[in-house]
């Protein structure tokens, strides 16, 4: 069986609870990065690049069986180990889902200032189009 | 004779330990706090330096004590803070040697200094096929101005090819420069490489073309001290908030003449020729450029920030930031790995580099948690770092009031981050 949105954020939460260090924090967070798939060569296009000032964020999404499954990528690896765990969280739900999520979890493990408008990575844009992709998909299905 | 720029001295002649730090970063508040329980490293001066409790306490005495609308006040407050923000005028006129403070406008930033000479300037002056120079390392704020009245004139934009150094490439400059030439702009101090450039020479080179230059010196003037009169540049622009001063006050110091030819910047421009009313109210100068109230408590505050620079020696200040960038250069370059961009012969306090492979905004994430404040990115300067072949640099930029171990600190922290990311 799948978890839902909530539950896994809650898993991550839990897991994230484990580090002392801000230092752990990220090298977990990094390990993360090091481990979610480069994004297939054919989605790295322009089309799927989140705007971002800093760090650059591609995006693809697709339906599969009713559920939104995204893949995404990100030239620097802080900003793709938090991808990694946004798509843990979102990916392979629902669309209506991940369009109404409160995505809590970033900051209960302390990571809120990565989606401070100031931080200009992507992810603030990045979970923006992972909603608006999923509204698409929604009324697709 | 005045010399423009304060000479470079080297590390060898005055130790950066003589200077007396400790006691300069005691009128720092800020540099007392702490960011994610580490004491402050503040190594993004490039971005904006920190403010002395002089200035800080100016701006506080004038908003509690003098603050009325300047200028056209009979009452006793207004012709006070009139005084005072006139008074800044005088003494920023005196700071740059400009020969008369009709020659020193208040704007907001570096930005729209050089936004208002393309705009008023180049408006006026620029035909079809007349050509405006800048240069690979220039900061977009001296690019996208002018690439936006060039379109608008039929004008073309020439670029003063760099070395891999981060030097600009002179010799390409004098085949660039010729009858067509109306104004040559560049940066004094590049913000992301440090290179401090030979601005005499271009100056010289520029007039012997009957071309204007303009000099973007937002980075120039927190290392050294800039005398416009002997350099004979005829703008100079540069920002208060990188020199101690408040956010959101600029200075364009132009020639008067120059200024006197052109028309006034905001109001609508060609309308307000239309309007004599308007046209006689700023009519003179420096009023002629300074539509609107203007920025009164950033002004009085600013010149509290000159003091301050003031009463500093300036070979000292020299000195002691030479030493830091030699010492965090030598020592950053042991870490396995780093890069360092620009690597100019003549440089301010910057230290542009990357890990190997490793995204700065990476390395700018590790540092912030230790604390470390510096800037990652592309600094505002796309096509120097497509030059480069990058996305971006860590850079660290010095100020004054830096010390040995807030680069110890930076260094620390990037052989840190240097073992995560790695």
């Amino acid at each position: 069986m799948s978890f839902s949105i909530d539950e896994i954020q809650d898993q991550i939460i839990e897991e994230f609870q484990l580090f002392d260090q801000w230092i752990e924090k990220y090298e977990y967070i990094i390990e993360l990065g090091k481990n979610l798939p480069d994004l297939d060569d054919q989605y790295m296009r322009n089309e799927n690049l989140v705007p971002g000032c800093q760090s650059r964020v591609w995006l693809h999404a697709e339906l599969e069986g009713g559920k939104a499954v995204y893949a995404a990528d990100s030239d620097a690896i802080i900003t793709k180990g938090i991808i990694a765990l946004l798509i843990r969280v979102l990916s392979e739900q629902p669309p209506e889902s991940v369009h109404e999520a409160e995505l809590y979890f970033i900051d209960r493990i302390g990571l809120k200032d990565h989606l401070s408008s100031t931080r200009s990575n992507g992810l603030v844009s990045m979970i923006n189009k992972m909603r608006s992709v999923a509204r698409e998909l929604a009324e697709v299905a | 004779m005045n010399l423009s720029i304060q000479p470079v001295v080297s590390g060898k002649a005055a130790s950066f330990r003589d200077f007396d730090v400790e006691k300069i970063r005691s009128d720092f508040p800020v540099l007392h706090r702490e960011v994610n329980g580490n004491p402050l490293t503040y190594l993004d001066n490039g971005a904006s330096s920190q403010k002395p409790k002089q200035v800080i306490d100016r701006m506080t005495r004038y908003y509690e004590h003098e603050h009325a609308n300047i200028h056209r006040g009979v009452h006793h407050l207004s012709q006070r803070a009139t005084d005072a923000y006139e008074q800044v005028r005088e003494a920023t006129c005196n700071y740059l040697n400009a020969a008369s403070s009709r020659e020193v406008l208040f704007t907001r930033g570096t930005t729209e200094s050089i936004n208002l000479v393309a705009s008023s300037w180049g408006r006026h002056f620029l035909r079809e096929g007349d050509e405006i120079i800048v240069s690979t390392m220039e900061h977009h704020s001296n690019i996208v101005p002018w690439q936006m009245i060039c379109e608008e004139r039929g004008a073309k934009l020439k670029v003063i090819p760099i070395s891999r150094a981060g030097e600009l490439d002179m010799e390409a400059l004098q085949g660039l420069l010729n009858e067509r030439t109306r104004l040559v702009s560049v940066v004094h101090v590049s913000n992301a490489l440090g290179t401090i450039n030979p601005v005499e020479e271009i100056i010289k080179l520029a007039h012997q073309h009957d071309a204007l230059v303009l000099l973007d010196g937002a980075q120039a003037l927190p290392h050294m001290k800039v005398d416009v009169s002997a350099l004979d540049v005829d703008f100079y622009a540069f920002s208060a908030h990188k020199m101690l001063g408040p956010t959101g006050l600029g200075i364009l110091y132009g020639k008067e003449s120059l200024l006197n030819s052109m028309p006034p910047y905001q109001g609508g421009g060609e309308m307000i020729e239309r309007v004599t009313f308007e046209k006689t109210t700023y009519n003179e100068l420096p009023f002629k450029f300074e539509a609107g109230t203007p920025n009164i408590a950033d002004a009085i505050a600013f010149g509290s920030a000159l003091e301050y620079y003031d009463e500093l020696d300036q070979n000292e200040l020299i000195a002691h930031e030479q030493g830091l960038l030699a010492y965090a250069s030598g020592r950053l370059s042991q870490i396995e790995g780093i890069e360092f961009v620009g690597t100019a012969r003549d440089k301010a306090g910057v230290l542009s580099f990357n890990l190997k492979d490793v995204h700065p905004f990476d390395v700018g994430t590790i540092l912030d948690q230790m604390g470390i404040a510096v800037r990652t990115g592309h600094h505002c300067t796309q096509p120097l770092m497509d030059f480069y072949g990058i996305t971006g640099t860590v850079r660290a930029s010095f100020a004054f009031y830096n010390n040995q171990s807030d680069v110890d600190a930076l260094v620390g922290g990037v052989e840190k981050a240097s073992a995560i990311l790695l």
